[in-house]
């Protein structure tokens, strides 16, 4: 259902990234290094007492005429960012949620691999696999 | 219909018809069929003609081929899973067809040549499922995929036999190679289909004693699992790239726990194995090396087995391959000879053809040119050779050779601890009037052969107290000539021309000498002088002490290079000892002359005193 999933290590670098190919990536790529600065508006708002409360799934972070970004923030603000179609109006919220926590277990078992140095770019074939099942349904 | 029918045979076919229940049904349906082909093997194969002998593993039953096979093969094939018009096509096509599928004949006589071909097509979809012990069902199915090459041991059996086996009844004809191979293929469940083209992902039972052996050596416990950080370090051994062992663990660890259980570990071993051969790594984890397969192939109780069987963790991995090689060899032999009597593992037939095309990777690690032969029977392209040289046990073998030790560093010459040595002894010379110290021993010629055989003599702990009193006088007084030319204070040149005929081989040593020279001067001072006489036998008795502790340098002849070597280094060793006990006979030299400073400094202060208290 995605257009374009990011991964965001904390230091507001990319793990991941990957778009739908027929568009033009570099756009995706601009949009998700602006929605860095609406999720770190999301995650400081709550304050540092309160991250046990925060929750991960941050919602919709910004629309615009075409897309909606989506965030989601790990607690150790690894983020995850989507970007859906914004004529796709059949996606809920639930179903982002879905997504992100997809994600977020895959993202999860990639870390589990002793060969994977965090803060590497991600490449197992595992993720891809799921990230394109997300992707493929734009088509 | 007539068929070839053989009297002493016609007995046991009835039997064989009347218990299969083609008698009773009155044709022979595909179940009866099924049946009396096990009954023929039953009986074949010496087992009374029963229903319970169907229940055990039979050797297949042989048929001859009486006539041309080709088309009749694939024909059989089409039609074989079923309708009774497929099969008096194999009665008719021979005469001497002994097949017990007599009722069969006298039903369907027209123009059985024709007829197969056309039939099969309604005939398959029924007989997609068939119950497991005959598997039919599969050869059906797979009648496409039965041509894989591990199939080829199937080749030589489907050899049109044009010397018709009519003519002999002594056995009962044979079905196409195929057909029989359609059996052995039935007789797995499951795997025929996803089985062979994952011939390379199938683990041989003596990869998993090796990967058994491994693992134990990483995690004593074979039920409990191996830390990731403990397994990167014995993949990364193997030499293959990060990424690609990151994708072997993607796919061998399948519940993404980060540890390895031992199947998942054997799944990863096998895949770096493969790897390593060349294989290009699959998209998914092969169905053979999956966790659950691993474990049903391979029930828990062989693990154990194996696992108690296999060898003590001591064993290093290098040596784990070869003794394992050696041990299984017989279980290698018995298993091309036999079918592995696990359930779902390959026939006979199978298994040699399997081995012919798995790759012996096992072998080539256990690097095992003594047992060819096992090798050759498991082997059917070379392996190369630079594998082995490659292999992860050769790796781990240098991981688990231990360093060389550095070599050991000199701290002094051998030439002034030897000389130290001797300097130590000798406040001992003057001791030895005091009778408490054992004579320093005879000190041979300058010459730095004997102070090496001096050491060597010293390395031994031999208490051999017979120094000749003059030679250790000799030495003493080269010492002394030593010491004096050097820039001190004593007045001990009168003793140094004196000695200098002793001096001259004495002279390499001084520079050696220079360092202990203050406290070896010092111990001189009283010899010469004798105003400290009282403190001398203590303080030497303190540096003394620890000459006691040296051997008396005796003669001896080394004839050995090991024994020089040896001594050598014992030497050196002595060396340093000696250079640490000459420091401490300094530093209690020192000491003891700051208290005698101390003394005489208070003396005066006493006897100033009386003169301020005034």
């Amino acid at each position: 259902m995605a257009v374009c999933i990011a991964v965001i290590a904390k230091e507001n670098y990319p793990l991941y990234i990957r778009s739908v190919p027929t568009e033009n990536e570099l756009k995706f790529h601009y949009m998700v290094h602006t929605s860095l600065d609406v999720v770190d508006e999301k995650i400081s708002a709550l304050g540092k007492a309160l991250v046990d409360q925060r929750e991960l799934y941050l919602g919709l972070l910004y629309p615009t005429e075409d897309h909606k970004v989506y965030g989601y923030v790990t607690n150790s603000k690894v983020k995850f960012v989507m970007v859906v179609d914004a004529s796709n109006t059949a996606l809920r919220d639930n179903e982002i949620r879905s997504m992100f926590r997809k994600l977020h277990n895959s993202y999860t078992d990639v870390m589990c691999n002793p060969f994977y140095n965090p803060g590497d770019r991600i490449h197992s074939r595992a993720f891809d696999n799921m990230v394109t099942s997300m992707m493929i349904q734009v088509c | 219909m007539k068929w070839g029918f053989q009297h002493h045979f016609s007995c046991l076919c009835f039997q064989i018809t009347e218990l299969c229940g083609a008698k009773r049904v009155g044709y022979f349906g595909p179940t009866q069929f099924y049946v009396a082909l096990k009954l023929i093997a039953a009986a074949q194969s010496g087992l009374p003609v029963r229903i319970e002998s169907i229940k055990c593993e039979l050797p297949l039953p042989r048929f001859m081929m009486s006539k041309n096979d080709g088309e009749v093969r694939f024909g059989n094939l089409a039609e074989l899973h079923g309708t009774k018009a497929q099969i008096p096509y194999l009665t008719t096509e021979k005469n001497s067809f002994k097949r017990t599928d007599d009722g069969d004949k006298q039903q369907e006589t027209q123009s059985p040549t024709v007829s197969p071909l056309a039939s099969p097509p309604s005939s398959p979809p029924h007989y997609q499922r068939v119950p497991l012990s005959h598997g039919y069902s599969k050869l059906r199915s797979s009648t496409e995929e039965m041509h894989p090459a591990p199939y080829e041991a199937r080749q030589p059996l489907v050899q049109p036999e044009g010397t018709s086996s009519g003519g002999p009844g002594a056995k009962p004809p044979r079905l196409q190679a195929s057909l029989i191979r359609s059996f052995s293929v039935e007789r797995e469940p499951q795997d025929s289909n996803s089985s062979y083209p994952d011939e390379p992902w199938r683990i041989t039972e003596e990869q998993r004693e090796y990967y058994v052996n491994q693992f134990r050596s990483l995690q004593p416990d074979p039920s409990s699992f191996i830390s990731g950080s403990v397994a990167k370090n014995f993949f990364t051994k193997s030499k293959l790239s990060i990424p690609e062992l990151s994708y072997i663990w993607e796919l061998s660890d399948a519940d993404c726990d980060g540890a390895l259980t031992l199947p998942e570990f054997c799944a990863a071993f096998h895949l770096i194995v493969a790897r390593k051969n060349g294989y290009p790594l699959p998209e998914g984890l092969p169905p053979t090396l999956q966790p659950e397969y691993l474990q049903a192939a391979f029930p828990k109780s062989k693990w154990e087995c194996a696992l108690f069987d296999s060898y003590p963790e001591s064993m290093p991995a290098n040596q784990q391959p070869r003794d394992l090689h050696w041990s299984e060899k017989t279980s290698v032999k018995d298993m091309a000879d036999f079918p592995v009597p696990t359930q779902d593992v390959t026939l006979d037939d199978k298994q040699a053809s399997k081995n012919t095309t798995d790759e012996p990777s096992p072998k080539d690690m256990l690097e095992d040119p003594a047992t060819p032969k096992d090798s050759n029977s498991l082997k059917a392209r070379p392996r190369s050779r630079s594998y082995s040289s490659t292999s992860i046990e050769e790796a781990m073998k240098r991981g688990e050779d231990p360093p060389t030790p550095p070599p050991r560093p000199q701290k002094t010459h051998s030439r002034a601890s030897s000389l130290d040595l001797n300097k130590v002894f000798q406040p001992s010379a003057p001791a030895a009037k005091s009778g408490s110290l054992p004579q320093p021993p005879a000190l041979p010629p300058r010459p730095c052969p004997s102070q090496v055989s001096e050491h060597s003599v010293n390395s031994e702990p031999s208490t051999q107290p017979k120094p000749p009193a003059q030679p250790y006088g000799d030495f003493r007084l080269q010492e002394q000539s030593e010491q004096t030319s050097e820039a001190e204070v004593h007045p001990q040149s009168s003793r140094g021309p004196s000695q200098a005929a002793e001096s001259s081989p004495a002279k390499k040593d001084i520079p050696y000498s220079q360092p202990p020279s203050k406290p070896i001067r010092r111990k001189f001072r009283p010899e010469n002088q004798a105003p400290e006489n009282q403190e001398l036998p203590p303080t030497v008795g303190g540096p003394a002490s620890a000459a006691t502790m040296k051997p008396h340098p005796t003669v001896q002849k080394q004839s050995s290079k090991q024994k020089k070597a040896i001594q050598t280094a014992i030497r050196k060793n002595k060396e340093a000892n000696a250079v640490l006990a000459r420091l401490n006979s300094e530093l209690q030299q020192q000491l003891k002359e700051v208290h005698q400073e101390r003394i005489a400094l208070e003396n005066q202060l006493e006897q100033l005193r009386p003169v301020t208290v005034l």
